[in-house]
C-alpha cells in the first residue's frame, strides 16, 4: 500500500482513538443511573442458579445462547463444506505422548467440574466446552488425525446436540404453556443443567472439529489433483 | 474509576491498533489477526464498563455478552481460516497445474515430431 495513504490512515485512526477515549472517560464519570445489574441480581433466587452470569446466559437471555450455538453450528458446516481435512501431524514422541495421556483425561475431568461449578461460581458450558475442545486440539497435535473424535455420523449428531436440546426444551415449555424458554418455577436448575451438558458436549466437539479444519476423512482414497487436469492440456 | 479507565482505555487502544492493521496490511492472515485484536479491545471495554466501584457487584449482563462474543469470534475465525486455507490451496494447485502443463509441453517439444503444430495452435 502507498506509504502516504497508510500514514493518513494511521493519523485518522489515532484521532478516532482519542475521540473514543474522551467519550469513554466522560461516560465513566457520569452517574450509572438505572442499570440491568440490580434487576438481574434481584431475580437471581428465582433463576435456578446462584451465579449471575450463568443466570443471564441460560435464563434471562437464553435466546442469545441458543443463537450462539446456532452460529457455532453454522461455522462448522461452513468449514466442512470447504472440503476434506488436511492430514494431521506426525505421531508424537514418547515424552509428548506420555504427557498427552495425562493431560487429555485431566482436561475432560476439569471440563465436567467447570460445567457443574457454573451454577454457583465462575464456570459453565462455554468454559467446559472450550476445555473439551482444547483436549481435542492436543490430541491432534500429538498425531491423532481425527482429534479423538468419533465417526462423521456421530459427529453430526453431537454438533447439533446443543442447539437441538436447547430448542426442544424451549418448544416443550412453550407447548406446556410456560412460554418459549421460560422455565417453570423450581425446575429451572435441572433444565439449565441439562441444556448446559448438551451445550458443553456440542461446543467441545465443534471446536475440535473446527480445528481439524475440514470434513472428516472417509475411507475413499484421496483423488489425485493432477490426473484430470493434465487431460485437457494434452488435447490442445 | 482510574482502573476501569485504564482497562477500558487499553481496550480502545487495542481496537484502534487492530483497525489500523486491518486497513493497512494486505495479507488476509494479518487482516484476520487484526480483526481478532479489535474484538479483544471491544471485550476489554465491556468488562471495564461492567465494573462500577468496589462496593457494588459487577454487572453480569456485559460479562455474559463477552462470553457469547468470544465463542462467536472463535468460530468466525475458524471459518475464516478454513476459507483462507482453501484459497491458498487452490492458488497453489493452479500454479502447480500450469507449471506441470508447461513442463509437459516442453517435453512434448523435444520428443514429439508434431511439436510445431502444437506451438502454432
Amino acid at each position: 500500500m502507498n506509504r502516504d495513504l497508510s500514514l493518513l490512515i494511521g493519523i485518522l485512526v489515532a484521532l478516532l482513538a482519542v475521540l473514543l477515549l474522551g467519550v469513554f472517560h466522560s461516560t465513566l464519570a457520569l452517574d450509572p443511573g438505572q442499570r440491568l445489574a440490580s434487576l438481574a441480581l434481584e431475580r437471581l433466587p428465582e433463576s435456578g442458579v446462584s451465579n449471575p452470569v450463568t443466570a443471564v446466559l441460560l435464563n434471562y437471555r437464553a435466546y442469545d445462547t441458543l443463537l450462539e450455538l446456532a452460529v457455532l453450528l453454522a461455522a462448522l458446516l461452513g468449514i466442512w463444506s470447504l472440503g476434506p481435512a488436511r492430514p494431521g501431524f506426525q505421531p508424537a514422541g514418547p515424552a509428548l505422548a506420555a504427557m498427552v495421556d495425562w493431560v487429555v483425561p485431566l482436561a475432560i475431568l476439569t471440563g465436567g467440574y467447570l460445567l457443574w461449578v457454573g451454577g454457583h461460581a465462575p464456570g459453565g458450558a462455554f468454559q467446559a466446552g472450550a476445555l473439551l475442545g482444547a483436549a481435542g486440539v492436543i490430541l491432534r497435535l500429538a498425531g491423532n488425525a481425527g482429534a479423538g473424535l468419533p465417526s462423521e455420523a456421530w459427529q453430526r449428531w453431537l454438533i447439533v446436540l446443543g442447539a437441538g436440546v436447547f430448542s426442544l426444551i424451549g418448544l416443550l415449555l412453550a407447548l406446556t404453556g410456560y412460554g418459549f424458554l421460560s422455565y417453570p418455577p423450581g425446575q429451572a436448575k435441572w433444565l439449565i443443567l441439562l441444556i448446559e451438558t448438551a451445550a458443553t458436549i456440542a461446543i467441545g466437539v465443534t471446536l475440535a472439529a473446527a480445528y481439524v479444519g475440514g470434513r472428516p476423512q472417509m475411507a475413499q482414497p484421496p483423488r489425485s489433483p493432477l490426473a484430470p487436469m493434465a487431460d485437457p492440456e494434452a488435447k490442445r | 474509576m482510574t482502573a476501569a479507565f485504564l482497562y477500558g482505555g487499553a481496550g480502545i487502544l487495542l481496537f484502534a491498533l487492530g483497525l489500523w492493521s486491518l486497513l493497512v496490511h494486505e495479507p488476509l492472515l494479518r487482516k484476520l489477526i487484526a480483526l481478532n485484536i479489535m474484538g479483544a479491545g471491544v471485550f476489554h471495554v465491556f468488562i471495564a464498563v461492567a465494573h462500577r466501584g468496589d462496593g457494588t457487584p459487577p454487572d453480569p449482563v456485559p460479562h455474559a455478552l463477552v462470553l457469547t462474543g468470544i465463542v462467536v469470534a472463535v468460530s468466525a475465525t475458524a471459518l475464516a481460516l478454513a476459507l483462507h486455507n482453501r484459497l491458498e490451496q487452490d492458488a497453489s494447485d493452479s500454479a502447480q497445474s500450469t507449471s506441470t502443463s508447461t513442463a509437459g509441453l516442453l517435453s512434448g517439444l523435444s520428443i514429439s515430431p508434431q511439436s510445431d503444430i502444437i506451438r502454432h495452435e
